[in-house]
């Protein structure tokens, strides 16, 4: 079986002196579309951020055959992982274009980049007309689909995307989400995607992972999970 | 048990913080008494800018200045009112206190990086000032106790005499500034203890949050001003003590730099690191024109010093103090 | 009866206070550079001017005409800059603001320490970039040198402009300075960036003590030191965190202390500056974050 494109092995984490990650496990496969659920304080994000290197860590974390764990988020970036993280890290004092020309910073094939951006205006068209705006203007929902047109301005290998339906309206969620889940049939984008909504999470993702206290509580393929009795108590509501 | 361990280790410490305060003189050459009583000048006012900076969060780049004020006031009592020296030490005080109060208005429109302009504009222009009005400052001469008014001045007739004991001058001014450096020590400690201290670290911490607990934010600011401007009055009117002379170039802006080196060094928003930042103050750039007194190099010394501490010692002595005493705080008051 | 007002004077002591502003403002573009990326004003700014003026003073000496000397200390004090930043500044990059505050004056007693070191403090001089013929401009007589500096401050203005506004790397340091944790996820190697500012700041400075030092009949060790007062004083009048406010209010400064210096008598040269400070104070009272900053309300 070929290596899943992204593994994690016994990963911990920790902020100062508090320990975030007891060990977690999980692999992404290329083309998945992959959740990590949880209740708050879980240690979702923390694993996104353990991923791009965000945060101290420890374990071992393979990413398209190379080993990560103790690169800088800026090397790991460069190696094609794009992390959309909490609050959308929207560089708020530039424009909108210059957000997403700083999307493909690392790339230098200046002819492909220039068509990745037609392509991404494509998909938010909205972006092109609000070019010259400064990106602090803008909306929660539009800034949410600014950072995933960066993102996708970097020609990922993986995405994480952290909590994007946080503070946006359900009709935006799901624009969103089908968004995500377009690019992911047509294109082929790899996505681990970390949500509180665990609805909307298993209906995008083949497969998930659930976290309690920084440790894989669960694992499975979204249709299992979704009938699983604990799942459906604490994070269905049903 | 472990309690009374604390405790016991407490007293220890202070018992031998103050034997050794007692004693050093004894110890050490005359000389070096007066350099120790000069440390005792900075401990004071770094104590005072510690307060402001370390545990409101204001930044203060004026507090030479602040000094100036104390110390031309005893220069200006002693000289033209024919006050005995020691007695004008509370007046410059609270002098100064008023001075730290004024600048403080300003500074509740203001804060951080502009603060520091307001506060360096008052250091800069302080020499100037001083120059200025020389019917009470004495101008660019300044003011000379010993020509003006030599029995002002205590202890100028060689040894002094105390309760009954007999001192050098030198021993009599450690004496003199280092009590006061410890009431004021210990005053600032229990200001930081108290409800006082807690205000004032609310305001640091998130003024947004302060006044939502009702804390007086213009009112918090202004008496931390001018508490530190105080304890800086204090020092500077010791300083003119010692020195027995006042002019412009005493109080200079690098005065102001000085005081803020200590007490980073010392550690913002702790107190027991506040000697060593203190004694960093005052005697390295002495060490360093040990190291070679060819023209620069002392002030190259310094400032690889300067810097290097810095890096190895982030938050300061106190940082460090605390960062090995939290083990043994833990150890002692957690219950097994 | 018509107010016999001397506007020839007025011109001439304009253009005057511009030379002036203009070359305080380069070195507060410096300050404004480094603190927008670091979060510190960079207290050493004007030593470590001062020291490129003297490394061109050497390379003078040493046979190289003013202009080559120029531009060869551009470069030298392009890789000082990076090299202090590397040295100094890396180690406390997560360090409380206060403690790199304390390192930039550390920096300020090492520059300068070492600047008397390998020089000695006797007075020197550096030849003239432009020449000191007067010009007539519009039947007024201006110096060219005067002219000569407020172009070439306006040109490096312009060159930073365009660097910043119009180029990827500017782009990534405009990013890396404003949001540092986002723009790594992006890729950007803000350590790097931060050690390029540092670079472009020293380089700045350099011109501008290479500019003043010629003016002067003669310098020393001391010839930045109230040029970075009254870059400190113009950035923070114009706003500090904005660099189209720290020229403006820079040359703004200069040419209102010249001015009030020819105009009001008692302001000897001992008071020109307090005086300038306290009228920024007072602008500072009414608009707390300078002419042009962009205040974030925070009324409590």
């Amino acid at each position: 079986m070929a290596e899943p494109l992204l593994a994690l092995e016994g990963v911990e984490a920790r902020y100062g002196p508090v320990k975030a990650l007891h060990g977690v496990s999980l692999t992404v496969g290329e083309g998945e579309i992959v959740a990590v659920l949880g209740a708050n304080g879980a240690g979702k994000t923390t694993t996104l951020r353990a991923i791009s290197g965000t945060v101290r860590r420890s374990g071992t974390i393979r990413f398209a055959g190379k080993g990560i764990a103790s690169r800088s988020p800026e090397a790991v970036a460069r190696l094609g992982v794009a992390h959309v993280p909490e609050g959308r890290g929207t560089l708020s004092e530039l424009s909108v274009g210059e957000n997403l020309r700083l999307g493909a910073y690392p790339r230098r094939d200046r002819a492909a980049i220039r068509e990745d951006e037609r392509r991404v205006l494509a998909h938010f068209p909205f972006l092109g007309e609000r070019r010259n705006q400064r990106a602090g203007t803008l909306s929660g929902g539009e800034q949410q689909m600014l950072a995933l047109a960066r993102a996708l301005m970097l020609r990922p290998r993986l995405v994480l995307l952290d909590e994007p339906s946080h503070g946006l309206a359900p009709r935006v969620v799901a624009e969103i989400f089908r968004i995500v889940g377009e690019l992911n049939e047509k294109d082929g984008l790899t996505v681990l995607v970390v949500e509180q909504n665990a609805i909307l999470a298993l209906e995008a993702a083949s497969r998930a992972y659930v976290l309690e206290v920084g440790r894989v509580a669960l694992e499975g393929g979204s249709d299992t999970l979704r009938r699983n009795e604990s799942v459906r108590k604490s994070y269905l509501g049903y | 048990m472990r309690r009374a361990l604390g405790i016991g280790a407490w007293v220890l410490a202070v018992a031998a913080g103050l034997g050794l305060f007692l004693l050093l003189p004894h110890l050490v050459s005359d000389f070096h008494s007066r350099d120790l009583a000069r440390a005792g000048v900075f401990f004071i006012a770094i104590v005072g800018l510690n307060l402001l900076t370390g545990y409101t969060g204001q930044i203060s780049l004026g507090h030479g200045a602040l000094m100036a004020v104390g110390g031309y006031t005893t220069a200006a009592l002693v000289v033209h009112e024919h006050w005995r020296d020691v007695w004008t030490i509370p007046l410059a005080g609270i002098a100064a206190g008023i001075v730290g109060f004024i600048i403080g208005l300003p500074a509740l429109r203001l804060s951080g990086l502009y603060l520091a302009l307001a506060t360096f504009g008052f250091a800069i222009s302080m020499p100037s000032l001083l120059k200025k009005f020389s019917g009470l400052t004495g101008g660019t001469q300044g003011l000379r106790f010993f020509e003006s008014a030599p029995f002002q001045v205590t202890g100028l007739t060689g040894k002094v005499t105390i309760f009954g004991h007999a001192m050098t001058q030198a021993h009599f001014l450690y004496y003199l500034t280092w009590s006061i450096g410890i009431v004021g020590f210990a005053l600032a400690w229990l200001i930081v203890r108290g409800r006082l201290g807690r205000v004032f670290r609310s305001v640091r911490d998130s003024e947004i949050a302060a006044v939502s607990s009702g804390v007086n934010l213009a009112a918090t600011k202004t008496l931390a001003f001018a508490l530190s401007g105080v304890y800086a009055g204090v020092a500077g009117s010791l300083l003119a003590i010692q020195d027995t002379i006042v002019n412009p170039l005493s109080f200079t802006f690098l005065l102001s730099i000085l005081v803020l080196v200590g007490a980073v060094v010392g550690g913002l928003g702790s107190l027991p690191g506040l000697v060593l930042g203190a004694f960093f103050v005052q005697y390295l750039p002495s060490i360093s024109t040990h190291v070679s007194s060819r023209p620069g190099v002392p002030d190259f010394v310094y400032g690889a010093a300067i810097i290097l501490v810095m890096i190895l010692l982030p938050t300061g002595a106190g940082g460090l103090l605390r960062r090995l005493a939290r083990p043994l705080a833990t150890w002692l008051y957690t219950r097994p | 009866m018509i107010l016999a007002f001397d506007w020839t004077q007025l011109a001439q002591q304009t253009v005057i206070g511009l030379s002036n502003g203009g070359l305080w403002a380069l070195l507060a573009l410096a300050l404004v550079l480094i603190y927008r990326s670091t979060g510190v004003v960079n207290f050493a700014q004007g030593e470590m001017a001062m020291f490129s003026t003297f490394v061109a003073w050497s390379l003078i000496h040493h046979g190289l005409s003013y202009w080559e000397a120029f531009f060869l200390t551009l470069v030298i004090s392009f890789a000082g800059g990076v090299a202090l930043e590397r040295v100094a500044i890396r180690p406390v990059e997560r360090a409380p603001v206060l403690t790199v505050v304390i390192v930039t004056l550390g920096l300020f007693f090492l520059v300068d320490g070492a600047a008397r070191w390998f020089w000695s403090s006797e007075t020197r001089t550096l030849p003239n970039a432009f020449s000191t013929r007067p010009i007539n401009v519009a039947g007024v007589a201006f110096s060219i040198q005067d002219l000569g500096n407020i172009a070439v401050s306006l040109g490096v203005v312009a060159l930073l402009f365009v660097l910043f506004q119009f180029t990827k790397l500017g782009l990534a340091l405009r990013a890396a300075a404003v949001n540092p944790e986002e723009s790594r996820l992006l890729g950007i190697r803000v350590s790097w960036m931060l050690a390029l500012g540092w670079g472009l700041a020293a380089a700045m400075g350099a011109v501008s003590g290479m500019l003043t030092a010629p003016a002067l009949a003669s310098f020393d060790q001391n010839l930045m030191q109230p040029v970075l007062l009254y870059a400190f004083a113009g950035a923070v009048l114009g706003g500090i965190a904005s660099p189209l406010g720290a020229v403006v209010g820079t040359l703004l400064l200069g040419v209102f202390v010249n001015l009030i210096g020819t105009y009001v008598n008692w302001i000897g040269t001992d008071l020109r500056l307090p005086v300038a400070l306290a009228v920024i104070l007072g602008v500072l009272l009414v608009r707390p974050a300078g002419l042009f900053g962009r205040a974030s309300v925070r009324r409590v």
